[in-house]
Parts: C-alpha cells; sequence; structure tokens
C-alpha cells in the first residue's frame, strides 16, 4: 500500500478570488522581500480582506530557508496567532511556511526531530494555503527542504502527510514576472521532479500519470515561457505541470540529482533549480540501465521516436541539454563557474551529502561512495558517464 | 539415524529464520561488510529485532544486536520474559519480516505504511539512512531458511 495526497487545487485566470471564501480571522501572510517589492503581497492581502479579518505579513523568508529562520517565521505566528497561514512565494516561502506551522502547533517538537512518523496533529489551530509565485511544486509536496546550518546539510526527510497544503492557488498573474533565469531553473526543477519519481523505486500509478503529463507539458511551454515572458497560456501551462510535477516527486519522492543538487547548494550556494537542472543528464545516463524502459517512456512522450531503450535514452540526454542549451543554463559545474579548487576542496563534502540524502537511495540506481565521486568528476568536466 | 535440524541447516549453510544462529551468522556478514562499516563509522545504538507472531511462526522471537562504530559487538536471541533494552526497536510480524528479506519491502517505506514499528529516534535512522540500507543489504545475503 502507499498513498496519494494531494492539495486542493484551485488554477486558472481568477483562481486568487477563492481566497476571499476561505474562513479565517486571523491570516498571517508567510513570503520574502522580493515578492513583497513585486506588491503581490497586497495583491493577496487585498483579496483576504473582502472580508473582515486581520492580516499580519512575515516578508524576511530567506532562500534555502534555515532553521534560524523558520524559528523567526514561528515566533511571529505565536504572537499573531493565526487560523490561516498564507505562503505566497516559491518554495522557500511555502517550506518555511510549513516548517513553521509545525512549530507553531507543536511548540514542543524540535525541527531536527521531525520525521514522516512524527504525528503532528496539525489544523488544531491553523490551515495552510500556498500561492506559488514560481514553478516550485512545493506547495503540493509533503516535504519542507530546510538548511541546517550547524551540521552543514540539507534536512530532507522533514516531511508528513499533514504538511501537504490544504489549498494550492495556481494564478498566473503571480508567475508573470518571474525573471527568465529563475524562469528557466526553477522551470528546469519542475522537469526534474517528473523525471525521478517516474524513474525510481518508489514510483506508482498515480504518480506516473502525473509525470508524464507533466513532462510533456514542460517540455512544450519552458522554452515559450522563457522566450516570452509575457505569453500568458504558457506560464500558465507552466503552474500547472510544475504541481503536477511536484504531486509526482511528492508522492513517489525524488532522486539522486536531488541528493547531487542539495549537495552543490550546500557546498556552492548553487540555486536548487540550477544545481539539479546541471545533475539531471548526468543522473540520467548513471541511472538508465536500471531503468531502461522508463526512460525510454519519457523519450517517447517528447515526441523522440527511436524504439531500442537505449538509443531513445540517449536521445533523452540530448534533447534535454538542447534545452538547458535554450534555456541558456550551463551543462557542467565547471561551466557554473566552479573554479577546479574549488571543486576539488568541496569533493568530498558533495559526495558525504549525496551519500547520506534520503533521496539518494529510492534513486533506480544507488551509487556506492566511489560512484559518487566518480560522478561528480563527469559533471565537473561535462564527460559522458560510462561507468 | 536421526538429524538434528538446525544442525542440518547449519551444515547445509542456511539459517534457519529467527534463531540464534542466524543472528551470529548476520553478525559475520556484517562485521565483513566494509560498506557498512564505512556507512556506520559513527553510528551509536543498539536494536531490538522483534519478530511477532502470526499465521506463519507461533511464537514471537527476539533478536539483539549491539551497533556501534561500524561493527556489531555482539547478538543474542533474547530470552522470553527477558527484559531487555535497546536504543532501538524495530518490529513486525514474521511475514513481513521474510518480505524484508526477501527485498520484497523497502525498509523505509515499511515503517510508513506500518508494517514496521519503531521506537527510537527515527531522525537519526534517516541521518544514517546508507548505514541502515546496508544492514538490510547485509540480511538479504544471510543463508536463510524461513519457518
Amino acid at each position: 500500500m502507499w498513498w496519494f495526497i494531494s492539495p486542493r487545487i484551485v488554477f486558472g485566470e481568477d483562481s486568487l478570488e477563492q481566497l476571499s471564501s476561505i474562513e479565517g480571522k486571523r491570516v498571517l501572510i508567510v513570503t520574502d522581500p522580493v515578492v513583497r517589492k513585486l506588491g503581490m503581497v497586497e495583491i493577496v492581502a487585498n483579496e483576504l480582506r473582502k472580508e473582515p479579518r486581520a492580516v499580519e505579513v512575515f516578508d524576511q523568508v530567506e532562500a534555502e530557508p534555515s532553521f534560524e529562520n523558520v524559528e523567526k517565521v514561528a515566533g511571529v505566528a505565536r504572537s499573531f496567532l493565526p487560523d490561516l497561514i498564507v505562503a505566497l512565494g516559491g518554495g522557500s516561502c511555502i517550506d518555511a511556511a510549513k516548517a513553521a506551522w509545525v512549530l507553531y502547533e507543536r511548540p514542543d517538537l524540535k525541527l531536527d526531530a521531525v520525521s514522516p512518523l512524527t504525528k503532528l496533529g496539525l489544523r488544531k489551530k491553523a490551515r495552510l494555503v500556498a500561492i506559488s509565485t514560481t514553478f516550485t511544486g512545493s506547495d503540493a509536496t509533503w516535504v519542507a527542504v530546510l538548511t541546517d546550518k550547524a551540521h552543514n546539510m540539507k534536512l530532507d526527510y522533514f516531511a508528513s502527510r499533514e504538511l501537504v497544503p490544504d489549498l494550492s492557488i495556481l494564478d498566473p498573474r503571480f508567475v508573470l514576472k518571474l525573471p527568465r533565469e529563475a524562469t528557466a531553473h526553477i522551470g528546469l526543477d519542475a522537469l526534474v521532479h517528473g523525471i525521478e519519481p517516474y524513474v525510481n523505486q518508489w514510483r506508482n500509478d498515480f504518480s506516473d500519470a502525473l509525470a508524464l503529463h507533466s513532462i510533456r507539458i514542460l517540455f512544450e511551454y519552458l522554452p515559450k515561457a522563457f522566450d516570452d515572458p509575457n505569453d500568458l497560456v504558457a506560464r500558465q501551462k507552466m503552474q500547472n505541470a510544475a504541481t503536477m510535477s511536484g504531486l509526482a516527486a511528492g508522492n513517489a519522492q525524488f532522486g539522486l540529482a536531488h541528493g547531487t543538487g542539495h549537495a552543490l547548494g550546500i557546498a556552492f550556494h548553487m540555486s536548487h533549480g540550477l544545481s539539479v537542472a546541471i545533475s539531471i543528464p548526468y543522473v540520467i545516463q548513471f541511472s538508465r540501465h536500471a531503468a531502461a524502459e522508463r526512460y525510454a517512456d519519457i523519450a517517447h512522450v517528447i515526441g523522440i521516436k527511436e524504439e531500442s531503450f537505449d538509443e531513445a535514452t540517449d536521445r533523452l540526454v540530448e534533447r534535454t541539454k538542447d534545452l538547458m542549451v535554450h534555456l541558456k543554463t550551463p551543462l557542467s559545474l565547471r561551466e557554473a563557474g566552479i573554479s577546479q579548487s574549488g571543486f576539488e576542496q568541496n569533493i568530498d563534502g558533495l559526495v558525504e551529502n549525496t551519500g547520506r540524502a534520503t533521496v539518494t537511495f529510492v534513486n533506480p540506481r544507488v551509487p556506492d561512495v566511489e560512484e559518487i565521486r566518480k560522478l561528480f568528476v563527469c559533471m565537473y568536466e561535462g564527460k559522458p558517464v560510462d561507468f | 539415524m536421526s538429524c538434528d535440524g538446525p544442525l542440518l541447516l547449519t551444515v547445509m549453510g542456511l539459517a534457519k529464520f529467527p534463531s540464534e544462529e542466524w543472528v551470529k551468522l548476520y553478525m559475520e556478514q556484517l562485521n565483513a561488510n566494509k560498506n557498512y562499516e564505512e556507512a556506520a563509522k559513527t553510528w551509536e545504538g543498539d536494536f531490538l529485532f522483534i519478530i511477532q507472531a502470526d499465521a506463519e511462526l507461533k511464537e514471537p522471537s527476539t533478536m539483539y544486536m549491539d551497533l556501534w562504530h561500524g561493527k556489531c559487538r555482539s547478538v543474542a536471541l533474547v530470552t522470553p520474559g527477558e527484559d531487555k533494552k535497546a536504543a532501538f526497536v524495530y518490529s513486525g510480524p514474521y511475514g513481513n519480516w521474510k518480505k524484508l528479506i526477501n527485498k520484497q519491502i523497502d525498509p523505509i517505506q515499511g515503517l510508513l505504511t506500518g508494517k514496521f514499528k519503531l521506537q527510537g529516534d527515527m531522525a537519526k535512522v534517516l541521518r544514517a539512512v546508507r548505514a541502515a540500507k546496508e544492514l538490510v543489504e547485509t540480511a538479504t545475503k544471510v543463508p536463510t531458511e524461513f519457518a
């Protein structure tokens, strides 16, 4: 047995209007300074205030939020006592809101002690709405990825079925202003959210359906959204696909590209989207024989005609790289600007962090320590993985 | 000529699960596993593995393993009624243990779906997931005869 958990999702033009009908007299908006500066907080607050409510805003969520950052959000919640939390932003805002919600409802818990086995008992004090302003998919997942600065690692097991938001609002106006580079990197992250659950060990029929369709949409519409930031149709399609792939990954797990991606983020402060994007072609090559038919399925869904699994997977890697080139995304760590000395200084940490990431172990082919090291060398030098 | 059951199995290289012979063989295999030794080099915490009775196994059984810094220092089959304590207790019905050892259940998914229960710091286990996987992988390599 397994589960498939999803928030209620309202999508499309004017979907934000549904917010005014949500119950909640005391609303805490959790967001970051960029989202606030873009005027999105006012749009959301005005919608909320169509009913008599008190609205408080925390706008200091950091990128890749740390425990300390989450504690600050929780502190505001404990003081303001919301009955509705609205996470407005990208993955960092949504993940920070999820984690702070836990601390607000369960002040007895420590962040690094929460695991999928912890019965949280949420929703006694507040409910959670997620309004994504990027293509994160975090509005649909069980997990909140937090940065444990003390141990220099990403906490990837802060997860619970209870953490899935009550409502996800996908209003395309909120992704219109996403800059081109963020569109590229976060869009590629959404693509990886579709690829990894389709091939990994915890896949299921429900995640498969969403993964494949999201991949189809993302290959078609990500270049369009990148080329024309005002293409509302492309932006809406991207938003929907990102939540679909988030549902797939949230319910079937991520994979090795997220293991390496998190490690790169810790070592080089590389954005999450960029780090998993660079990783994915190499991870596909590494994993190919353990999930040959599955990678071929993905290839066929995006129009690749080759019948043999090997050739189809080769074309899939090529198409993914072509997409990355179109999106002006580097294809190797060297191309991303990491120096040789920087890479050598950090390789041990990269290997260690990847080797202990839970997501590494659901990959169709689980690497040993030496294989992880060789994989990173390929990723640095831009060499194909042939082991 | 009569054959002693457990002796015959041991001569054949198979150990009955669960039994003292099995857990001793498991300890030998684990201590020979370099991947486990590396993955668990900082691990501190002993385990009780409780095999609950079900339709296939009439009497429950408990195995003890003292895991420390990449090695297993001692094992024992716990005597019924003995009040043995450990930092972690991993328990489940015999049928699920069979599936685990036959690689039909993922150990983490097994916990998340209630097929096994864990008492102890789950977050600590998740921080050492490579070691946990090597523990299970080693168990699958013990030549095993099921009841």
